[in-house]
């Protein structure tokens, strides 16, 4: 049994994103976390402070510890991004949230 | 239902957009009800939600391009959703702003003749990302967000939080590993386990941290409730039959891995949640789905002053009276905001705040429905309160605060050292609780740490990040 059995899941062919330069498969309606989850990926971000791995938490937009950068944009959250046809996703190192205004 | 990620109100590029009868805030089981209600009664409804599909956390179901032919096998009650979706869709009164963060409400005046109420959200990065949404009443359906008791290790990759593997799995299908641990505390955690062995995963224990003894306390309570007791049983039967192992009275008090997580060190615990030396026993794993049970979302309510409520487990909820409204005139609320109870008291609620806004008596059904479902969310409550010495187990070096990696020790120095009284001053002092987040993982460990309980609610002016650019566009209107 896996997730698709359950809810007997038909989804169309699946896109192509890249992660690093390497290509991740993803579903249609899959966000990017997911993808990278599907994948066995489960860091894309290092802290400012220690340099740690972080990778999604809360999966549901509240913690954003599952920050990248996707497209050249920093600081994306990943749970909340559907997968599209070619997406980019960078590991994110240390900070760049100067758009983000607390 | 016209849905729309743009404005369909318009009021960002300077056009007013209509004024809404009722502007409700959260598309999960209580905005869904309470839309659907007022509708009905011939009110024009903006139903506002953060996220991309109606249902909230409950009713969190597959993106239709995965093509699911049985979404409801993820969820008790999947045909009442069904029901509640198509009468909205069909229904011309109400508009679903999908994919809107409200960050800020501004109160309405009194009166027929006063001054509208005004939500602000943003809808993406942009500048013109932004809405106003305008009505005469509002209904806070916000629902909670998951309590964490930070440990070492809980920062590692592959810790995920309970409600976040249910949602990434209801949503994307997939698991975040093979053999996951489920942990913490609360009725969640059950239903969790089931959905994540559902779909293939093999669950080596769930590790509860109360004794499920403050049930036998409450058993007028629980009679009451049969509906409950059949759900929480069904899903330990289920587990059962799986061979899924539920250790009361025990804790995950260590994470184990370097760049993700391989192991967890389980603990029993006393009665207090403190750990009893030299019970600790270690369970291979790729991931560890943990949770200390929901706390009200309510800070939209709480920056306007509305009155609030401290329940048995700490918890700040929003204080409503029988017909959910809040001490702000023209400010409503129902679900978890008022306190979580799950998803049948969120569905009663949202009916009986319609009613009330409509000027309508409130129906018998859902108001017994609602008494009977909020005794058992305080004994609930009460059964899963955080005991006063989990603080046991977080050793000096674990981080408290994930965003800004603040350690135990620095908390702790701040409160012996430094003198901090209260969670306000350790925050200023350590940065705890100033990151991204703005506190909403760490906000029960550090008001724990700093000698507190929960307190006052945190105050979050925007209840969301914000791009600079549409903080700094005029207002219109
Ligand atoms: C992560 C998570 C997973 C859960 N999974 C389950 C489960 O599997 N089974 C179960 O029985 N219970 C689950 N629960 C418990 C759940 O909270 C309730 O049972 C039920 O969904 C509560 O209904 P509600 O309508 O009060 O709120 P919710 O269903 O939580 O709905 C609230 C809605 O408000 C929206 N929202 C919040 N703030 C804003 C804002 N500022 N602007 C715009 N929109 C906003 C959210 O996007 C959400 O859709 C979960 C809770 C969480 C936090
Ligand atoms: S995982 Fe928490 S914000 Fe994405």
């Amino acid at each position: 049994m896996d997730p698709f059995d359950l809810v007997g899941a038909e989804p169309g062919p699946a896109r192509t994103v890249l992660f690093d330069g390497r290509p991740v498969p993803a579903l249609p309606g899959q966000t990017l976390a997911a993808a990278l989850w599907a994948d066995g990926v489960l860091a894309w971000r290092t802290t400012r402070g220690g340099g740690r791995p972080r990778g999604a938490f809360c999966g549901i937009g509240q913690c954003f510890d599952c920050l990248a950068t996707v497209n050249g944009r920093p600081n994306q959250r990943l749970c909340l991004l559907p997968a599209e046809h070619g997406d980019t996703v960078t590991t994110q190192e240390g900070h760049g949230h100067a758009d983000l205004e607390v | 239902m016209p849905t729309s990620k743009s404005e369909p109100t318009g009021p960002a590029g300077g056009r007013a957009g209509p004024c809404y009868d009722l502007a409700v805030i959260g598309a999960g089981p209580a905005g869904l009800a309470a839309a659907d209600t007022a509708a009905r009664f011939g009110l024009r409804v903006a139903l506002v939600d953060a996220g991309s599909r109606l249902g909230g956390q409950y009713y969190r179901h597959p993106a239709p391009e995965l093509g699911a032919a049985r979404p409801g096998r993820l969820h008790h009650g999947w045909a009442v959703f069904t029901r509640l979706r198509a009468r909205l869709a069909a229904s011309p009164l109400v508009d679903h702003l999908a994919g809107h963060h409200v960050w800020a409400a501004e109160a309405g005046g009194p009166g027929d003749g006063g001054r509208p109420w005004r939500l602000h959200a943003t809808h993406g990065p942009g500048a013109a990302d932004r809405t106003t949404v305008r009505a005469r009443a509002v209904l806070l359906a916000t629902g909670a967000h998951e309590r964490h008791l930070p440990f070492p290790g809980w920062t590692l990759p592959g810790v995920v939080s309970a409600g976040g593997a249910q949602a990434v799995l209801k949503s994307s299908l997939v698991l975040p590993g093979r053999r996951i641990v489920v942990a913490g505390s609360g009725p969640l955690l059950l239903a969790v386990a089931s959905s994540l062995v559902s779909a293939g995963a093999e669950v080596p224990a769930v590790v509860e941290a109360a004794s499920y003894l403050g049930y036998a306390r409450g058993l007028p309570v629980l009679a009451g409730n049969p509906a409950k007791l059949a759900e929480g049983a069904a899903h330990g039967a289920g587990l059962l039959r799986r061979g899924v192992r539920l250790r009361r009275g025990s804790a995950v008090v260590e994470a184990h891995g370097t760049d993700r997580v391989t192991a967890v060190t389980v603990a029993r615990l006393d009665s207090r949640w403190r750990p009893v030396p030299g019970s600790g026993r270690r369970i291979a794993c790729d991931a560890l789905a943990i949770g200390h049970g929901l706390v009200p979302q309510i800070e939209l309510a709480v920056e306007l002053g509305a009155g609030t409520v401290t329940g048995p487990d700490g918890a700040v909820a929003l204080e409503v009276d029988a017909e959910q409204r809040t001490s702000v005139p023209g400010l409503w609320a129902a679900g978890e905001t008022c306190g979580v109870g799950g998803a049948d008291l969120a569905l009663a609620e949202g009916v009986l705040a319609a009613h009330a806004v409509a000027g309508r008596p409130a129906p018998a059904r859902e108001a017994a429905t609602r008494r009977r479902r909020r005794a058992f969310a305080a004994l609930m409550a009460a059964a899963h309160a955080p005991g006063p010495d989990w603080t046991g187990w977080v050793t000096d070096d674990t981080e408290v605060c994930r965003c800004e990696e603040v350690p135990a020790r620095e908390v702790r120095a701040a409160v012996e050292e430094l003198g901090a009284g209260d969670a306000r001053t350790v925050k200023l002092l350590t940065r705890a609780g100033m990151g991204w987040c703005q506190g909403r993982m760490c906000g029960p460990a550090v008001a724990r740490l700093s000698g507190g309980g929960a307190g006052r609610p945190d105050s979050r002016p925007l209840s969301c990040p914000v791009p600079l650019a549409q903080l700094a566009e005029p207002r219109p209107d």
